[in-house]
């Protein structure tokens, strides 16, 4: 990155800062609050338990995360996915009793089902992502509870609730699925056509068009792709739970949107990071994991309602940073 | 725009090259024109004429006004709101929270022993202060609607829970509880309220500037900058009705139940108010906004489900159903957009 074609000399330094806080402000931010944490309340912070209840946890947030980014940068939306994790659930925890793989593949197969049902009515019948993934919303959570007969669905002691205890290096099952699947969704970002493809429709969906790219194909995967991580996600939430009630997952496809958003992806699409994602994740749920610590010694005592509030002054913070770069950017004129 | 085989220009993309085809999608883009128009109003008349056929008493005033009316009430002010929102091509997802934020004020302050009247003012200014958040993030910092809206839907539902550490508020207090509970000339207060706000949105967007302003915004923001409408005015305020509305229903919400819960008031209030305005055929882009279709579309939708929870259907099914209605009306409509 050169700076000689900005005059001033000043300018080009606070967009490198402005382009860091952007890129890399969530990072930084997970950086400090690691460090805090293990500076004020020690071995319990980092290891043990924490460790392995904190990554099991947010492992089922990144995951609907995960796919929810690729929608995002193809410039889509997927509402349903609290929905699918309902459903990926209770499907799961049905099918269980013939087996653990079985009900592990049953729940990411109906998560599919449901994102095959999303891309038919996104790209055959072109109706708009948001208001047809908030038809499924709602459809699926119907269906979920139709399927659990209107109680939780609770899964038999055993074969499937162990799929939650199983762990390698002190991490849990769900943690290392998480981990691999960021990795590999990374990998297939940046270095597979298909990656290209999803960052191109968003980029310019006509000039994708244009260039003979499968415009439809890909956009009806990447809404199978986050059916089918939101239903494996709802199979941990139920091993994890051993049950999975009528609530199960309400609301986490905003929660999704926002670690999205943190992490630094534009919701406008054609630019995004995987791994960023992650990042925007562990950070909004290490902020609750900080708030129980704190209360854990004693001293203050903040209340969890604190949670979304602070949740949510986060994001107003990463937004306006955002702003403040993406104005600075078109002042100066130079790219992203 | 090159003129068609009859000799009249073509102002709809009829792309076919033979004499049949574009008479054929003439009429099926008259067609689906009013199926974008009345089709929501025309699934009402035919629930209303199945009901009135099918289901014993439901022609009576009690099961007319105190059931379907009073349910969809709160809905239809949400979604009037909301169609302004969506005709500035915006969307507010934080009514839910703004509603138990409104709810919360509003009883903690008369639980407080102040004036009642305080109390409504109070709820709706701070809803009021709620949609401007939600109007300087979209209209000053150029924060997508969705992003903007959504840390006020996270947020809000905290700051309400935080007012009283969570807790349920039972009220007992006939005046303050008038706009939940009252039957004026045997209505139910949020019947009348509905329509009169209805009424006004409706009067406001028809004969304003105001009104075409947010249609030219909607449409085409820069032109309409461009043309010397105050394009960021014109959102704020949308925001801020859209504020004020939620906080008007949040009020009733809590003075209907005679508790106001923090936890609960307004939860998926925006997916029943959007689905209201979607469904009677309002493009979620922006540049169009019917008042009374997003009125037809809460009714309708409340029908619809008390239709087939009233016939044995579970309501997890009629959800079902609601959605699938949701999909057919988009897929109907498309042509249009």
């Amino acid at each position: 990155m050169t700076t000689t074609a900005t005059p001033g000399g000043t300018a080009p330094r606070r967009v490198q800062v402005g382009l860091l806080l952007q890129r890399q402000g969530a990072l930084i931010a997970l950086v400090i609050l690691v460090v805090f944490g293990m500076l004020r309340y020690g071995e319990n912070f980092a290891t043990g338990y924490n460790l392995s209840s904190f990554t099991g946890d947010t492992a089922k947030y990144g995951l609907v995360a995960l796919g929810m980014t690729f929608v995002i940068m193809t410039g889509g939306i997927d509402l349903s996915v609290g929905s699918v994790v309902a459903l990926g659930g209770v499907v799961a925890i049905m099918v269980s009793e013939h087996g653990l793989l079985p009900g592990l593949l049953a729940g990411i197969g109906a998560g599919a089902a449901v994102g095959v049902l999303n891309g038919f009515l996104i790209t055959k019948l072109k109706l708009p992502p948001f208001i047809s993934t908030l038809a499924t919303l709602l459809a699926i959570r119907g269906l979920a509870l139709t399927l659990a007969d209107t109680r939780a669905a609770v899964a038999a002691p055993g074969g499937f609730q162990r799929l939650a205890d199983w762990s390698l290096l002190g991490l849990p099952v769900a943690a290392w699925a998480m981990v691999l699947a960021f990795l590999v969704g990374a990998a297939v970002l940046n270095y597979t056509a298909w990656g290209r493809q999803v960052l191109a429709i968003g980029g310019n969906v006509d000039a994708a068009k244009l260039m003979g790219l499968p415009v439809a194909r890909t956009t009806f995967s990447v809404y199978v792709l986050s059916g089918a991580l939101a239903g494996c996600a709802g199979v941990f939430l139920g091993s994890q739970n051993g049950s999975v009630d009528t609530a199960a997952g309400q609301g986490w496809e905003l929660t999704a949107i926002a670690a999205v958003v943190v992490g630094g992806t534009l919701l406008t699409g054609g630019v995004g990071s995987v791994l960023s994602t992650l990042v925007g994740v562990l950070l909004l749920q290490l902020i609750f994991n900080l708030i129980v610590f704190e209360n854990g010694r004693g001293v203050i005592n903040i209340s969890s309602f604190w949670e979304s509030v602070i949740r949510g002054a986060f994001l107003l913070v990463v937004v306006l940073l955002q702003v403040r770069l993406v104005r600075r950017r078109s002042a100066t004129g130079r790219p992203a | 725009m090159t003129p068609d085989a009859v000799g009249r220009p073509v102002a709809e993309p009829a792309t076919g090259s033979t004499a049949p085809a574009p008479r054929r999608s003439a009429r099926q883009l008259q067609w689906t024109v009013w199926a974008q128009r009345y089709g929501a109003l025309a699934a009402l008349v035919v629930l209303f004429a199945y009901n009135a056929i099918a289901t014993p008493y439901f022609l009576t005033p009690q099961s007319l006004l105190f059931v379907l009316l009073r349910q969809a009430a709160p809905i239809a002010i949400v979604a009037v709101g909301m169609a302004i929102v969506i005709g500035t091509a915006g969307i507010d997802l934080s009514v839910g929270s703004v509603m138990a934020i409104a709810g919360q004020v509003g009883a903690t302050l008369v639980l407080h022993d102040h004036p009642f009247l305080l109390a409504i003012v109070a709820a709706l200014l701070v809803s009021a202060l709620c949609g401007l958040f939600n109007g300087t993030l979209v209209a000053r910092f150029g924060v997508q609607p969705i992003i903007a809206t959504l840390i006020l839907f996270i947020a809000g539902r905290g700051i309400a829970q935080l007012i009283t550490g969570g807790e349920l508020q039972t009220l007992s207090h006939p005046e303050f509880q008038w706009i939940g509970l009252a039957r004026p000339f045997g209505v139910p207060a949020q019947v009348i309220i509905a329509v009169l706000v209805a009424v006004a949105a409706w009067l406001v967007m028809k004969l304003t500037v105001y009104g075409r302003h947010v249609l030219a915004v909607g449409g085409n923001e820069t032109a309409s900058r461009l043309a010397g409408i105050p394009a960021a005015r014109v959102k704020l305020l949308a925001y801020v009705t859209s504020g004020v509305l939620a906080g008007l229903v949040g009020l009733i919400a809590v003075s209907a139940n005679s508790a106001s819960d923090a936890n609960n008031v307004g939860v998926n209030m925006e997916l029943d108010a959007i689905a209201a305005v979607a469904v009677a055929g309002t493009p979620l882009t922006g540049g169009k906004v019917t008042i009374w279709g997003a009125v037809v579309g809460a009714v309708m939708l409340k029908l619809l489900q008390n239709t087939l929870i009233s016939h044995g259907i579970t309501k997890e099914i009629a959800q079902i159903t609601v959605g699938a209605v949701i999909v057919l009306a988009l897929w109907l409509q498309r042509h249009e957009a």
